[in-house]
């Protein structure tokens, strides 16, 4: 007995906004959730389990909030299951439900992933200071920044790299009608003359602050087959973790995503990942982090991921592009994100992804990751059944 | 108590906010490694703890090695000086936020140890800050000393010259 | 499916306040104690999850520390559930159904004395409607033992369930609260928050506990003597306590049902009940009748490290039949405001 075949059948996404006013926590669940499950042409009542995921309580100030959705959900009478392992939750999230549906357990599962930070500060809960710990910290910037610093050191990449990245992805968010940032007139001058938030991060290389949610139905092989869209079945996931601080940790180049990719690749029979991947969506939160990610994912040698931002292989047009949705510099509702990223990476197997399609794009890869760069999750989605 | 904030012109506008502040009271629990360490921070004293596995010194000591997952227990007393190996320059406001911007955070490697921790650089301009520069820790007044790494009030380069890049790249 | 057994576990003696602890410490002596009994090398174990609560401390990111007890290193195949860890459990036993690994590794912890928990908990309610008003979780205790008692049933009963648990409590050694109790002193007692005495109430107490899970004849490889999971499901209801009745519970008898636990004859039962009167709707949602012994570790009323006291229920069962006091026995564990949602699980000895 081996894990049985599993596709997603449904994708759902809110419109993505720095306040979502016009909805409650739980009304912006249902809002991904009633798109997913209209895209599956499924009911409520079809749904056998509910997985949800979100990062830090502290950012809507919710305690454990599965436990109130679970009407909104229509998860009363149903097992209903809360994941969170940091920013890489939305993508952890999605890998569970996937393996309620692999183990044979359930048939059909409804996963939602979601942040509303304007509810709370996450900022604040990011910066929360620390008994006994000096008042540094200043947001995920203040952790990330002097890691960016070091990889500009190790690769002696040019500084223009992070804004190209930054103007690539926000030119793609244009072409993605629920990316939270629009900006039309975005370009190089602009993002240069952005202040320097985090020196060597300037604003236009961060990623918003977000209200949103996303969300997947998930089928075995049977519903999927049946379905009435095309599937974008499952060839390949696989979830690492290793501690934040450990002496001799290479947090720039962490093991813990190269093993996560080296496993997601050897199941899908994957040798060269640039070569036989068609596209990624990646978690970008600040522009550096596209090169970082393309090294430590395989696609480039080590030092030259750079490279492949300069040369335009990672836009639209590229060999690999990275990020068509606009990414998460365009998009992050925290908890979300990641769940994003995989949800795009199957609309782009679909042939779903609307203008910002992918040409002939039959293996896509989502990634996410979260805590220090130690959390990480994958999952490569394609257009034809596995083997 | 919830205190709802009504449109005073539109009865019917829809209610798009209700502010619940909640306030919760910790009482939180150091740990005996970090006690340890931290106590001797008010010594001006700076504690770390070896690997038996491994061999590394953690600073702060965490009881554990996080790789070996083992605890940690001998006690290994370091000099309060040590290099930059990587920082930041923070110019974002924000809610809580204790020091005027813009300021350093740098990863401190102190001389001995093999795992750095943030804090803060102060007398040194933000853009003469560079990897590798040599730092040493300025203490509190005794009067203001307590047992956390607020005692040391921040670091300061010593002007000795700057550790080479291949010196502590592991380590960046 | 495939099956699966719990080969060992190990726990924390439940105190009022590890003061000196941090949760690192608290849960190093515990996995290492669960790995090393489990006989299954720690490099060796294909998936590692933890169930704990971010706000117990008020710290975001709670599990991140909690890793460092694990030695993550190389990097290891881990999740982690903001829920009980007998949700943690859970999705283990559903990884290991994959059939591509063998054994994983379930851990939980939680320092309740760290905060106001019955306050901390009073924020998992309705954001809009009901947490604003701060309910704690104590007076929504009151409100279904009531519920409970309006039903039908006495004080007397609850004196004589408290009293038992108490017994049982005695002689576990790393239960909080282990002195004894009889009816007429309990009921002697003052109401704290009427109808419930203090001994009605959980303590608050920190604690931290692991297992070892292990698959198929991997698993039988590793003792003669294991608690196969036979079955295992959880349900859910709804939030709102006005829309359900309080004095039963719908969601444990429907995932008792599902996981055989209505069908079988179970020598015991450790039932997560954190308040008495629960304990009493547990057991008749789940059919326990007097020749069930229930609880006999003294239960969740005198032990309630909060994220770990469920998966602690399932730990205590395997390992009375681990240890052959047991043949047969039925694990639950609960989370929400009142029972709203719950986890049963059928474990059975044998090789």
């Amino acid at each position: 007995m081996g894990a049985q075949r599993c596709a997603v059948i449904g994708i759902g996404q809110t419109k993505y906004n720095s306040v979502r006013d016009d909805v409650s926590i739980a009304g912006l669940c249902r809002e991904a959730a009633i798109r997913a499950l209209e895209d599956a042409q499924l009911g409520w009542s079809d749904i056998e389990a509910v997985v949800i995921g979100k990062a830090p309580d502290m950012f809507e100030g919710v305690v454990m909030p599965e436990s109130y959705l679970t009407d909104a959900l229509g998860a009363s009478g149903k097992p209903i299951i809360r994941v969170h392992t940091a920013g890489s939750v939305g993508g952890s999230t999605a890998l569970v439900a996937a393996s309620l549906v692999q183990s044979g357990v359930h048939s059909r599962v409804l996963t939602v992933a979601f942040e509303k930070q304007s509810e709370s500060d996450a900022m604040w809960a990011l910066s929360r200071p620390i008994p006994f710990s000096p008042p540094t910290l200043a947001g995920a910037g203040g952790y990330f920044a002097p890691l960016i610093r070091a990889y500009i050191r190790r690769s002696g990449a040019p500084s223009h790299i992070g804004m190209k990245v930054a103007v690539k992805d926000r030119l793609n968010a244009l072409k993605n009608p629920y990316a939270h940032l629009h900006l039309d007139d975005i370009s190089m001058e602009k993002v240069e003359e952005s202040p320097m938030l985090w020196d060597p991060i300037r604003y236009l290389e961060t990623c918003p602050s977000s209200d949103g949610a996303c969300a997947m139905v998930l089928g075995d092989e049977k519903i999927a087959s049946a379905s009435g869209k095309p599937p974008a079945w499952i060839h390949g996931s696989a979830m690492r973790s290793e501690p934040t601080m450990f002496a001799g940790r290479d947090a720039v180049n962490p093991r813990a995503g190269q093993d996560c990719a080296k496993d997601l690749y050897s199941q899908a029979g994957i040798t060269n990942p640039r070569k036989q991947i068609d596209m990624a969506e990646i978690y970008v939160p600040f522009s550096w982090y596209e090169p970082m990610w393309m090294e430590n994912l395989g696609f480039a040698e080590l030092g030259q991921g750079w490279k492949m931002t300069d040369e335009g292989a990672t836009s639209l047009d590229g060999d690999l592009p990275v990020n068509c949705s606009g990414g998460v510099l365009s998009s992050n509702p925290i908890g979300a994100s990641g769940m994003i990223r995989f949800a795009e990476s199957a609309l782009q197997v679909r042939g779903m992804a609307g203008e910002h399609q992918v040409q002939d794009c039959n293996l896509a890869l989502g990634h996410a990751y979260g805590g220090g760069s130690q959390y990480f999750s994958m999952w490569l989605v394609g257009s034809k059944k596995p083997n | 108590m919830a205190d709802v904030e009504q449109s005073e012109i539109d009865p019917n506008a829809p209610v798009t906010k209700i502010s619940t502040p909640i306030e919760l009271k910790y009482h939180f629990t150091a740990g005996r490694a970090a006690s340890r360490f931290m106590r001797g921070l008010m010594k001006k004293k700076i504690l770390g703890q070896r690997c038996p596995s491994c061999l590394k010194v953690y600073v702060p000591p965490r009881g554990s090695c996080a790789s070996c997952g083992v605890p940690t227990e001998e006690e290994v007393e370091l000099p309060p000086k040590g290099i930059v190996t990587t920082y930041c320059i923070v110019n974002v406001p924000f809610y809580g936020q204790k020091i005027k911007i813009p300021y350093v955070t740098g990863t401190i490697l102190i001389d001995g140890a093999d795992i750095g921790f943030m804090h803060l650089l102060q007398e040194v301009e933000a853009e003469e800050v560079r990897m590798g520069m040599r730092v040493e820790a300025v203490w509190q007044d005794d009067s203001e000393m307590v047992p956390g790494l607020e005692s040391i009030k921040y670091f300061r380069p010593t002007g000795e010259e700057d550790a080479p890049f291949e010196e502590y790249k592991e380590y960046v | 499916m495939r099956e699966v057994a719990v080969v060992s576990f190990a726990q924390s003696k439940s105190v009022r306040r590890a003061d000196d602890q941090n949760e690192v410490e608290m849960l190093m002596p515990v996995v290492s104690q669960a790995i090393a009994n489990s006989g299954v090398p720690r490099k060796e174990i294909g998936f590692t999850i933890s169930g704990s609560c971010d706000y117990l401390g008020g710290v975001p990111f709670a599990f991140v520390s909690g890793l460092d007890a694990v030695g993550a290193w190389p990097p290891i195949t881990e999740s982690h559930v903001e829920m009980d860890g007998a949700w943690a459990l859970y999705e283990a036993w559903v990884r290991l159904q994959h059939g591509d690994i063998d054994s994983a590794l379930v851990y939980s912890f939680g320092k309740s004395s760290l905060g106001d928990i019955s306050q901390v908990l009073s924020q998992q309610l309705d954001p809009y409607y009901l947490a604003p008003l701060w309910p704690d979780s104590v007076s929504l205790g009151a409100i279904q033992t009531r519920s409970w008692l309006d039903s039908g049933h006495s004080e007397k009963e609850l004196a004589q369930l408290v009293s038992r648990n108490r017994q049982f409590a005695s002689t576990n050694e790393h239960s909080q609260i282990t002195k004894l109790i009889d009816p007429e002193t309990y009921l002697a007692k003052p109401y704290i928050i009427e109808p419930l005495r203090i001994d009605d109430c959980p303590p608050v107490s920190d604690g931290a506990c692991a297992l070892v899970l292990v698959a198929g004849d991997r698993a039988k490889a590793c003792s003669t003597r294991l608690a196969w999971i036979k079955g295992i499901d959880h349900r859910s209801e709804p939030h709102s306590l006005g829309v359900r009745d309080l004095s039963i519970s719908v969601s444990t008898k429907q995932a008792g049902k599902n996981c055989g636990a209505l069908d079988i004859r179970a020598d015991i039962c450790e039932l997560h009940a954190p308040f008495s009167a629960q304990q009493a709707i547990l057991e008749e949602a789940l059919g326990i009748d007097e020749s069930v012994i229930v609880n006999p570790s003294g239960g969740a009323l005198c032990a309630n490290p909060v994220m770990a006291a469920g998966l602690i229920r399932i730990g205590e069962a395997a390992s009375r039949i681990i240890n052959g006091e047991a043949n047969c026995a039925i694990a639950h564990a609960t989370a929400g405001p009142c029972l709203q949602q719950n986890l049963v699980c059928v474990l059975e000895g044998g090789n």
